[in-house]
């Protein structure tokens, strides 16, 4: 790692580029890779969706053949599964929030003129697009896409005769990890060190907007977990191609050894679940700090319980690397140690129920305006109250036993981890638009889009839980020898419909995205009334974010009516104003 | 070209440490991106320290697992004890001079480096007085510790345990190998740090480079002893 290089080329501030492909393609200012990151996650999340389109046409139809596609065959049905989740959590969750949003906003809104290691930061980017179009390029090599589920368990994940797809297909998905590895932790470094370092004077760390300590928090739980997937990921590769058994046990297939022995599927798991736990966090923390700004903002007020809120993101980051054993209750592991993963899991309910009290607290008697930024994120509060709350219910292995592997987890984490997580990014999306791209989005369509998104997806992922507790399983393109399930049937077609109706709804945002940029209306530079310091600037900021002068920072993030004052909000940057307290 | 780098220094530190005072400007610009680079570094030691955490709990685990004899239908070990190679000692005790030569060229460019921090133009500094012979003598170094790891390999394979033979011999080479990737890496970086000084970087930008490869290399040389001790007593 040539750490050395990035290090001694990155406190020079580079001049504003002049070449197309120094000022779009190889860019090293955070905010074009901001915006490469985000349209990475556009395209991905679009792919994804329609792989989830293929899965419910799929289960109401299964005769059906399609144009292009032809008949879906169960093995493609799991093709499907697997690269929608593998797409959605890594190339989405994972990229939009924290390599998007967070590379755009966090040096702006701490007063920095860049990253810490622009050269670092453009590489992350790069590596991250490598990744992807090697899980893309898994879909056209012999055999087709792998079928073992994003979780990639061993002995499935490990052996290319277990499946179609578990050739070429399967080193291409684990090379894509690996890469996608690498990224994230080169992106973890910068967000860290930038974070640290970079802060303009008075910015102490607890005047950060929320935003910065969410980004902050997510960097480092990406740091520690990327890591170890990365190293199961290399013991993966080695037990595929290179005879070794790190995973593999003595398996046949067909009747014949495959010359492994002695590994430990379980072995993975842990290590897969080590890094998959803090993985749900890493996708979610940017969306609860950036609510906490919106609600705030929105509603006129200052957060509620502002350092509560700080450690109640420190406390859920800590305990997230106490809790993968949670996802292996059904592995035969002992009672005891399932004990202790339950507490801890269902100790994570406590800082969860502080946010959410907060959250409630900021909005509680405020002046409350209702843009589409605020209604994503009073629907993120939504799914993050109905998705968590089925959390405890899995924690305790004794109901995890019945509900394990059923459509009760699908649909608890699509709606906590997926939707939730997803309404964060859609909040994002509305609310810094203006300043990205210099227009407002427009308010009508993004009242449609958000309507539409919140029952549709409510209406898909909701009647899911049922399924769940009816008792069927998830992973299966059919089970129609069960005759218990038939009665489900009509719910799996609302489901469908439900799913038909909010794809159709992710049109909108996308027309009125590429619309806005031409066709918006003009946006001011602080169009929302906002206290940081991103709202200071010029719209779209300039190259080195300040236009030349460096901001000092004289107040907290969230000085909304403040007693006495002149206006309603006192910016960040407002020298010795009159304070209430 | 000099002066060009100087101004854009000058207007970076300002930027960069906004309010703080300092009494020169290229002093403080140094003294801001070494921080910045350590800072870094300290991250980036994280990151591989939890990779080398996860494959010592993966082999803590994978060495006490039993497997089945398909022919006799017991619980068998397939762990087969590794006997290290003597040639691992002569390999550790280049690293270990290595690190010492490298903490030489470290300090010295350090030195160079704040000399020039207090001289108005620091690119007047004549280009062997940085440490580069420090750097090259570790270079060689690095090289010949790879190429001795290198030998070990060959030598494990002749008294056949190859990466497949058993669980223990999988983990040698997976491990010697991380380790050898990630000494790869800093050799790299030593070869920037002298390309740095052929192209006639400013001192402080040699002096960071160097500083912070330094103590990559003091920690790959920490997590090397770490592996062979690990790999001699969790046998």
């Amino acid at each position: 790692m040539a750490t050395g290089e990035f290090a001694a080329r990155a406190v020079h501030a580079h001049a504003a580029p002049t070449s197309w492909i120094r000022k779009y393609v190889f860019s090293l200012d955070h905010k074009v890779i901001g915006i490469q990151y985000f349209f990475l996650a556009l395209t991905a999340v679009f792919v994804g969706m329609f792989l989830s389109l293929l899965m419910r046409i799929h289960l109401i139809w299964p005769a059906a053949s399609l144009p292009l596609l032809g008949d879906i065959k169960p093995e493609t049905y799991l093709t499907l599964l697997t690269m929608h989740g593998t797409i959605m959590v890594f190339f989405v969750l994972t990229t939009a929030p924290q390599g998007g949003f967070g590379n755009y906003f966090l040096p702006i809104q701490i007063g920095a003129p860049d990253m810490a290691f622009p050269v670092l930061n453009m590489l992350s980017f790069w590596v991250t697009a490598l990744a992807f179009f090697v899980m893309i390029a898994a879909f056209f090599v012999v055999g087709g896409a792998p079928l073992h589920g994003w979780t990639g368990y061993p002995p499935l994940s490990a052996l290319p005769a277990a499946g179609p797809g578990e050739g070429l297909g399967a080193d291409l998905w684990v090379i894509s990890i690996a890469l996608f590895c690498l990224g994230a932790l080169m992106s973890a470094l910068n967000f860290i060190t930038t974070t640290l370092d970079m802060r303009a004077k008075g910015m102490t760390l607890m005047r950060m907007p929320l935003t910065c300590w969410a980004w902050f928090i997510t960097a480092i739980l990406g740091l520690l977990a990327f890591g170890v997937l990365l190293s199961a990921g290399i013991l993966l590769l080695l037990d595929r191609n290179a005879g070794t058994s790190f995973f593999v046990p003595l398996v046949t297939i067909n009747g014949q050894l495959t010359g492994h022995k002695g590994g430990s599927p379980l072995l993975w798991q842990h290590l897969f679940w080590f890094f998959g736990h803090p993985e749900v966090y890493i996708a979610i923390l940017p969306a609860m700090g950036l609510c906490s700004q919106l609600l705030s903002v929105f509603s006129r007020k200052p957060i509620f319980g502002y350092k509560a809120m700080v450690y109640a993101m420190l406390s859920i980051g800590f305990l997230g690397f106490m809790v993968w054993g949670h996802h292996m209750f059904m592995s035969g592991m002992s009672p005891y140690t399932a004990f202790a993963f339950s507490v801890m899991t269902m100790a994570i309910g406590v800082p969860s129920a502080i946010k959410t009290f907060n959250w409630l607290g900021t909005i509680w008697r405020g002046r409350i305006r209702f843009t589409s930024p605020m209604l994503f994120a009073l629907g993120f509060v939504s799914l993050f109250i109905s998705g968590g709350i089925s959390g405890p219910f899995l924690a305790q292995p004794v109901l995890d036993i019945q509900l394990h592997d059923t459509y009760f987890v699908v649909g608890h984490f699509h709606l906590i981890m997926g939707v939730a997580s997803i309404f964060g990014i859609f909040a994002a999306t509305y609310y810094w638009f203006p300043k990205m791209f210099g227009r407002m989005m427009n308010e009508g369509m993004a009242r449609w889009h958000f309507f539409i998104t919140l029952i549709g997806t409510y209406a898909i992922f909701m009647p899911m839980h049922y399924l769940g507790m009816a008792g069927h399983l998830r992973r299966y393109s059919q089970l129609t020898e069960l005759n218990y399930l038939h009665g489900l049937v009509p719910l799996q077609q609302f489901m469908t419909y439900a799913a038909f109706v909010t794809i159709a709804g992710q049109f909108i945002f996308l027309f009125n995205l590429f619309w806005s940029m031409k066709f918006g209306k003009k946006a001011a530079d602080n169009p929302w009334e906002a206290t940081t310091l991103e709202w200071t600037t010029a719209t779209p900021p300039p190259h080195d974010n300040f236009g030349g002068h460096i901001p000092v920072v004289y107040n907290g993030p969230y000085e909304y009516s403040v007693p006495g004052a002149p206006r309603d909000f006192i910016m960040q940057t407002d020298p010795a104003t009159v304070k209430a307290h | 070209m000099a002066s060009i780098t100087t101004t854009a220094s000058v207007d970076t530190a300002q930027v960069l440490l906004a309010g703080k005072q300092r009494p020169s400007p290229e002093s403080l610009e140094y003294t801001a991106r070494l921080r910045r680079a350590r800072l870094g570094l300290i991250v980036a030691i994280t990151a591989v320290v939890m990779i080398f955490v996860s494959y010592s709990s993966a082999y803590v685990v994978r060495k006490g697992l039993p497997s089945l004899d398909p022919r006799t239908g017991t619980l068998v070990h397939d762990w087969l004890p590794l006997q290290l190679p003597n040639f691992l000692l002569i390999n550790t005790l280049v690293l270990l001079i290595s690190t010492v030569t490298i903490e030489l060229a470290r300090r010295q460019s350090a030195r160079e480096a704040a000399a020039a921090a207090g001289v108005s133009v620091p690119l007047s500094s004549p280009a062997h007085a940085d440490g580069m012979p420090w750097l090259a003598l570790t270079t060689i170094l690095g090289v010949s510790f790879l190429a001795g790891q290198w030998l070990v390999w060959l030598e494990l394979a002749a008294s056949g345990f190859y990466v497949s033979t058993s669980p223990s011999s999988s983990f040698f080479y997976l491990l010697t190998g991380m380790h050898g990737i990630h000494l790869l890496g800093g050799i790299l970086a030593l070869l920037a740090a002298g390309a740095a000084s052929l192209l006639r970087k400013s001192a402080e930008s040699r002096a960071v480079m160097v500083d912070v490869t330094a103590w990559y290399w003091h920690f790959m040389t920490f997590l090397w002893v770490y592996i062979l001790c690990f790999l001699e007593f969790a046998r």
